[in-house]
């Protein structure tokens, strides 16, 4: 009973948050809201006693990829007005995309897809015990039969990590910084030229 | 007396088992919270006392309870009472109501994480196993309450220095986070009671010995992941206004000071029981378990804390503050590739079977 009560309650709350991101007018509520509806989705992963998956999901999305997103759109000067011109040409678009999604999940949960989703299936999903760790389970299947998969992942992150730093690794040849060494080393005949020249005279 | 107690069990056990739970649950919290937060309180008298004597001056030593001065015990309930009469002022065109949520954010994740803290054995909230992750996840969202505030505030001074504390806490969460990892690995579990148990043994089983590196690229990261001097360029009171904070006042403003100082106290226990061994004796085993010094307790592991604690404030006193630049330098490219390599080393020692690994 509980449980459903609570499961509700974060359902709710992820569906108010999911349709503030996009009704916001503020770009920087619209990104709190997505926060907001991570953590709803976080409550709910908990709830299915995928606890590892949960509390990363709050790590690496709330903790440290939102922090970046807030941080771009806080700098960027955004007129709301101007934002707001679009909607009726974009409206198309955007409704052709969302029929098509909501299409694709009919397809996939309802009952065309055989015996994945429909209510049988999902009804014999057991309970595990409070000593049951969700994280080894994982790391097991990770390390062993996903072990490929897992590492390739790992390369392709460190390449957009290796790219992302070349991309900003660039020197401009008209920055000016001090170089304290070179400071310390100069000599008076670097700097200075004693000339010989006639007194000049005013007539 | 007796009657009196024999109705309230007799009304206890009349109520459903699901409210049992629910209140216990409740008073367990109250229980660690208002300690807790009058541990927050006195650790503000504690700072300004341990820096005046290290500063040769005397610090607070007026304000005490009913005439007497008390070396000045009262001084935290006093500023506590003002920050409270004072107004909140609300910045015009701020966005009110993330103004005030921010307080609340920044606070919020440092009590929280107590939840999952052991004082001793078994003496813990919610015993989980997924405990050390919890831990790092909660860290990471005290963030939030920086940057909220920096934006509502609809100020360029205080967005800037958001945006400066934000950066500078992400990237020593990194640190933060492989030396955490270091101590999973040597301890194979990430619930905490069963990382502080695989310490047992004496002040030689440690990890603070095997994870020498860790341990102080941790605390020096918890440090910086509190915006404490040296690394409190967010709020440089010397030299700028102050950071993010710098339209908040009254209450609103005290509560980011309550976050810092709850922060302050969380990273002290979170090392003591990550590196020390958290309520484990040090003299375990020299001893034997009867003797007083020998047996593992709370005591210990408020002792540990409470060292720690001390220590953020002697490097308050202490050390010049970096210049921005150095910060990052120092997170990015010291802390983060330590923390690497003596991940491999460990991981090394771990299959060689070295040291604390051997069989």
């Amino acid at each position: 009973m509980i449980i459903d009560l609570v499961f509700f309650a974060f359902s709710g709350l992820l569906l108010l948050a999911a349709m503030g991101v996009i009704v916001s007018k503020n770009p920087v509520h619209s990104a709190l809201f997505l926060v907001l509806s991570f953590f709803a989705c976080s409550a709910l992963w908990l709830l299915l006693e995928a606890e590892f998956l949960a509390i990363t999901l709050v790590l690496v999305y709330v903790g440290a990829v939102m922090v970046l997103f807030l941080f771009v759109v806080m700098m960027l000067d955004i007129n709301v007005a101007e934002m707001r011109e679009g909607f009726v040409r974009y409206l198309p678009v955007g409704a052709l995309v969302a029929v098509i999604m909501v299409a694709q999940m009919v397809w996939v949960v309802g009952d065309f897809a055989g015996d994945t989703f429909n209510g049988e299936a999902l009804q014999q999903s057991v309970r595990h015990a409070a000593d049951y760790s969700n994280t080894k389970e994982l790391g097991k299947v990770l390390y062993t039969d996903y072990v490929l998969p897992f590492e390739v992942a790992s390369l392709i992150l460190l390449v957009a990590i290796i790219a992302a730093i070349a991309l900003t690794m660039r020197r401009r040849s008209t920055t000016k910084y001090q170089t304290p060494d070179k400071q310390i080393q100069v000599k008076r005949n670097d700097r200075l030229r004693i000339i010989k020249m006639d007194a000049e005279v005013e007539k | 007396m007796d009657a009196l107690i024999t109705q309230a069990l007799d009304i206890w056990y009349l109520l459903p088992e699901d409210w049992q739970t629910l209140i216990l649950i409740v008073a367990k919290i109250v229980l660690i919270l208002v300690p807790l937060m009058l541990c927050v309180a006195y650790v503000t008298y504690f700072e300004r006392k341990v820096i005046g004597a290290m500063q040769v001056r005397i610090g607070p030593n007026r304000v005490g309870f009913f005439g007497f001065s008390l070396w000045g015990l009262g001084q935290p309930i006093a500023d506590a009472l003002k920050l409270m009469m004072k107004e909140i002022v609300i910045p015009t065109q701020s966005s009110k109501f993330l103004f005030l949520l921010a307080p609340v954010l920044s606070i919020g994740p440092a009590l929280a994480a107590w939840a999952v803290l052991p004082f001793d054995r078994g003496m813990v909230l919610t015993d989980i196993n997924a405990g050390l992750l919890y831990i790092l996840a909660l860290t990471s969202i005290g963030v939030y309450g920086v940057i909220i505030a920096g934006w509502a505030s609809n100020s360029k001074y205080a967005i800037l220095s958001a945006l400066r504390a934000g950066a500078q806490i992400v990237a020593y969460e990194i640190a933060m986070g492989f030396a955490l990892v270091g101590v999973l690995m040597a301890s194979g579990s990430l619930n905490i009671g069963e990382i502080i148990e695989a310490q047992a043994g004496g002040v030689s089983n440690w990890f603070v010995w095997p994870l020498l590196p860790l341990f102080l690229v941790y605390f020096i990261s918890g440090v910086a992941e509190t915006n404490r001097a040296p690394f409190d360029v967010a709020e440089g009171e010397s030299e700028i206004v102050a950071g993010f904070h710098v339209e908040y006042s009254g209450m609103a403003f005290a509560i980011f000071f309550l976050a810092e100082y709850a922060n302050i106290i969380l990273i002290s226990a979170l090392t003591s029981l990550m590196f020390l061994g958290g309520w484990l004796s040090p003299l375990e085993g020299l001893l034997g378990a009867d003797h007083i010094l020998g047996t593992s307790s709370i005591i210990w592991f408020f002792g540990k804390t409470a060292f720690f604690i001390f220590c953020f404030l002697w490097f308050r006193a202490t050390f010049p503050r970096y210049r921005y630049d150095q910060i990052m330098r120092l997170g990015w490219k010291v802390f983060i590739p330590v923390t690497i390599v003596w991940l491999f080393v460990e991981a090394v020692m771990v299959v060689m079977q070295v040291g604390p690994w051997a069989v």
